[in-house]
This record gives C-alpha cells, structure tokens and sequence, in this order.
C-alpha cells in the first residue's frame, strides 16, 4: 500500500495522527512526517486517516 | 430442508442524501460486510463533496470547487448512483422510499442521510442580493458578489458559518463587513464569554465590525438588496447579504411514519430510528444520545459526525440485515470541530458546549493562542485552542484525556 500527502493542502490538523499513529506523526518542527509505503495490515487504520483529514489530503494508492 | 426461495433482485440498502455522511455509510456498509445492492439517492447533481471549505478557501479564491470532491473508496465503485433525485416520501411499514423522478424503491435497510438546509429570514424585502452558504452552488454565486469591487457584506448570524464568511470577505477586499446578531457576542452559544469575547476583538483588529444586541426587521431595496434595517432602527448600507442564522433538517419526506422529527430524526443509543431495527440516521441530521455525556438526544453539526455516525450506524445494520449477532457498545463520539478565520484557528475536543458555566484559561491568555477548558460538575468536558498550531498542539494534548472519561461523567 501507498500513502501520499498532499502537503499543499494539509494544514497540520492531526487527525490522521489520532487515526493511524504508527503511519502518521509530527516531527520536532510540528510538520507533518508519515511512512509512505505502510504495511498492508495497518490498511484500516490508514483508510480511517484518509476519512478524517479535514483537508482530505491524503491519497492511498494500491 | 427447506425450498430455496429465488428472489431475482435482493432489495437494497437505500441512503438518503448523497453527501458526505450517505457517502460514508456506504463505504461502511461494505466495511462492515454488506455486500448485497446499495443506491444512493441524492437531490445534488453533484458527487459528494467537502463543505468545509465553501466558507473559506473556495469563497476565497485558494482552492477550486474541482478540489472538493471525495474520493470514494474502492469497495463502493458498484454501489448505484441516483443524483439530481429527491427522495419525496417513505413508508417504514412497507419498506418504500419514493422519488421525484415517479420511482419507488424497496429497501431491506434504510439510511437517513438528509442532512441541513439553511434557516431563511422571512422579514420583508428584496430577494435579490441574499445569500446561504451550504452548497457548492451557493458559495458559487456569493464568491462572485463578493469580489464585485467596494461590496458593503452585512452578515446576519454571528455563529461559525457567519466568522468564517466575514474573515473571507474582508480578504477578498470588500468595502465594509459588519456581522449582525441578537446575542452579545459572536459564537458566545458553543464557546462562552470568555473566548466569544476574544474572537469579537480579533475579529475588530483585522476590519470586521459587531452589531450586536440586535436582530434584523427588513431588507431595504427595490429589486436589490441596498440596506439591512436593524431591530434598534438602524440601518446598515448593504450589497451582499449573508444569511448564516442557522439550520433546518431535511425530513419533511419522513413525515406520516411516526417518527420524532422536532428537530432532525430522533434516534436510540445505535442510531436506530423510530424502533425500527432497519432504519437508521447519520450525520448534521441525527439527533442521537451522547453516552459519554448525558444521554440526551442532541444534533451535532460537525465535520466529524458523518464518519463517526457511519461506522457504527453500518455495523448495527449490516448486523441486522445479515442475521449476525452483534452487541455493540453505545455510540459515544467524542465531538472536534475546527473553524479558520482570518489567521487563526479554533479547534475544539469534546462538549464545551455543556461546561460553558466553568470556563477556565489552561494554557497562554486570551490576547494570545489560548486554550480553554470547559468543566461540568468539577471535570473537563470540552477544550478549545483559539490562535495559532501551537494552541492547536495544546488542544490536542487533552484528547487523550477526554477521550478516556468513564460514559457519563455528568
Ligand atoms: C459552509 C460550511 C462550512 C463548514 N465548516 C465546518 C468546519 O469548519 N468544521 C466543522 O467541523 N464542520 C463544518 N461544517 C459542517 C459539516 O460540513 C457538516 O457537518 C457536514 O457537511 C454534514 O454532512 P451530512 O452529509 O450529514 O449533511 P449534508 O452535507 O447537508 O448532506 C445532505 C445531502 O442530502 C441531500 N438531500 C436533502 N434532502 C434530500 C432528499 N429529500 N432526497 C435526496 N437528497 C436529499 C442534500 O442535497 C445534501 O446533498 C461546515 C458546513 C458548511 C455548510
Ligand atoms: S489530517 Fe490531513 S491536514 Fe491534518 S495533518 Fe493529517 S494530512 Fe494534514
């Protein structure tokens, strides 16, 4: 599974953090970090982060 | 054993209303292993597609209308697509829904996924000039009246919707923004003084003005709105007017069945409405009871209650429709909303809403970012950051908490 963010569109409003914590995170500078090709079993998870972004910026391919 | 039955087509789930919570009840139908016939029926042309923005980057101008569509999952590229149609009536007995189009179709399960209209003032005067903002169309036509050069925008409703409209049309240039309402502050219903009175002053810093105290009578103006006359006599030159003085549900098709419709469609602990184990309501038109609250039956227009209400409306029925034993514990969501305005944000966890008697200042002050924690009976039910990311960051770092309160802690 692919994971993309479109980081001209997220504004940091960590919900995908919230939904799917071992994909998404924040790193020291308060932007968005996330693992681009997560493993399939954490496939719920990532689903559930792409419903919530506000912004929906985040794309799963695969 | 038993004769087979050979029913050539197995009835459907039918959403009603093809927005963003039908939409997410579809995918969590088939999430929750539904995978008999689904069609949603919606009154918009338009796939769904992401409100949120229509106040704010789409009214201004940084993002497209093409940008707001969903992008539905996979697992819901067979389910039927029924736009452009109304549904105008049901019969929960029968198991009906009719349509505008002269169809009706059966279903084994329904959902109710009607949402909001906009509430219209009925005081006397022009139409022409008076803008709503709740779909794509109308944020189309009001962003065109806004960027008209030297508008005068009078707002009518000091909730969020009416912020945000303000913010954006004091970006986009006009001559004058001035937001209207009967109560004392903006915003002052979910948030309380204390932080109401802070928007109101950010708000001023950055060219909005408050008529506050003071509703509207009349719209002055022949074919066009020119002025919007106020309850104290009054009377603000006006353009553009935006009407942002709340909402009404969708459920006038669900009249005759029965059900409480006082204000949206009054559901149990499990979304269920009217007793009807195969009918259930989702989304801004659900009226359902918060088990991590008080248990009383409550409307949340949030972003974030079409998912929530989805997935364990879906599981409830799908349960229901395919035999299967399944004891869920009750809904209990734990509520967020965020509003951007001008530079800032509010971000919200929880029910301020229910703690606004005690209200106190957990982080930084008011002129600043600021984080806000709602109390009932001595414990936190709610916070709101108001300013920048870091309040944000502040806000998030109690939802944890939030979220761990025992059901009913008031
Ligand atoms: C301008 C705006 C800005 C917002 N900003 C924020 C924000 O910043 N933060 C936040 O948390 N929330 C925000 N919200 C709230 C959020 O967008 C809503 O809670 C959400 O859209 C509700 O989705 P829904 O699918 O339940 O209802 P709706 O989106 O109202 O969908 C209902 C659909 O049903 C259709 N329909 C109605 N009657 C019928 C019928 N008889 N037959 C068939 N179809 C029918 C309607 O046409 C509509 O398409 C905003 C809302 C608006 C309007
Ligand atoms: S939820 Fe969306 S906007 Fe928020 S941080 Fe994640 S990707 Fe960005």
């Amino acid at each position: 599974m692919k994971v993309v963010v479109d980081m001209n569109k997220c504004q940091d409003h960590g919900q995908c953090v919230f939904a799917a914590p071992d994909v998404f995170s924040f790193d020291d500078a308060g932007r968005l970090a996330y693992v681009g090709d997560p493993d399939d079993a954490l496939r719920d998870e990532v689903e559930e982060a792409a419903d919530v972004c506000p912004l929906q910026a985040i794309r799963i391919e695969g | 054993m038993s004769t087979p039955t050979v029913r050539a087509v197995r009835a459907p789930v039918v959403v009603a209303g093809a927005s963003m919570a039908g939409l997410r009840a579809a995918e969590q139908l088939r999430a929750a292993g539904w995978d008999g016939p689904v069609t949603l029926v919606g009154a918009e042309p338009h796939m769904p597609y992401n409100r949120p923005p229509l106040s704010k980057e789409v009214l201004a101008g940084k993002a497209s209308f093409e940008s707001l569509a969903f992008r539905p999952r996979a697992s819901v590229a067979d389910v039927t697509w029924r736009l452009g149609t109304r549904v105008t009536a049901a019969d929960l007995d029968r198991r009906t829904v009719r349509l505008d189009d002269g169809d009706t179709l059966p279903y084994a399960g329904l959902v109710i996924a009607t949402g909001m209209r906009p509430r219209r003032l009925t005081c006397p005067g022009p139409l022409a000039g008076r803008h709503a903002v709740r779909t794509l169309d109308d944020a189309r036509g009001l962003r065109a009246a806004l960027t008209r050069p030297g508008a005068r925008v009078v707002v009518v409703g000091a909730g969020f919707i009416g912020c945000e409209v303000a913010a954006t049309a004091v970006a986009l240039g006009a001559a004058e923004v001035t937001v209207v309402d009967p109560l004392p502050l903006p915003m002052v219903g979910p948030l309380g003084e204390l932080l109401a009175a802070a928007l109101r002053k950010r708000h001023e810093n950055r060219g909005v003005r408050f008529a506050l105290g003071t509703g509207v009578t009349a719209f002055e103006g022949e074919d066009h709105v020119t002025g919007v006359v106020l309850g104290d006599g009054a009377v603000l030159p006006a353009d553009v007017v935006v009407e942002s003085v709340g909402s009404v549900a969708n459920t006038e098709w669900l009249d005759g069945n029965g059900l409480d419709l006082a204000d949206g469609v009054r559901t149990d602990a499990h979304l269920r409405a009217g007793g009807r184990p195969e009918v259930v309501a989702v989304g801004d038109v659900a009226r359902f009871p918060n088990a991590r609250y008080d248990g009383v039956p409550r409307r949340v227009e949030h972003w974030s209650i079409p998912t929530d209400t989805a997935r364990h409306a879906a599981r409830v029925l799908t349960a229901r429709l395919t035999g299967e034993q399944h004891d869920p514990d009750p809904f209990a969501p734990l509520p967020t909303f965020w509003s951007d305005q001008h530079d800032f944000r509010l971000q919200s966890f929880g029910a301020p809403a229910l703690g606004k008697a005690d209200v106190r200042v957990l982080d930084g002050d008011p002129d600043g970012d600021v984080l806000a924690g709602y109390h009932r009976g001595g414990r936190l039910v709610g916070v709101v950051a108001l300013g920048g990311p870091t309040a944000a960051a502040a806000a998030a770092r109690h939802r944890t908490a939030l979220l761990k309160q025992p059901a009913r802690t008031a």
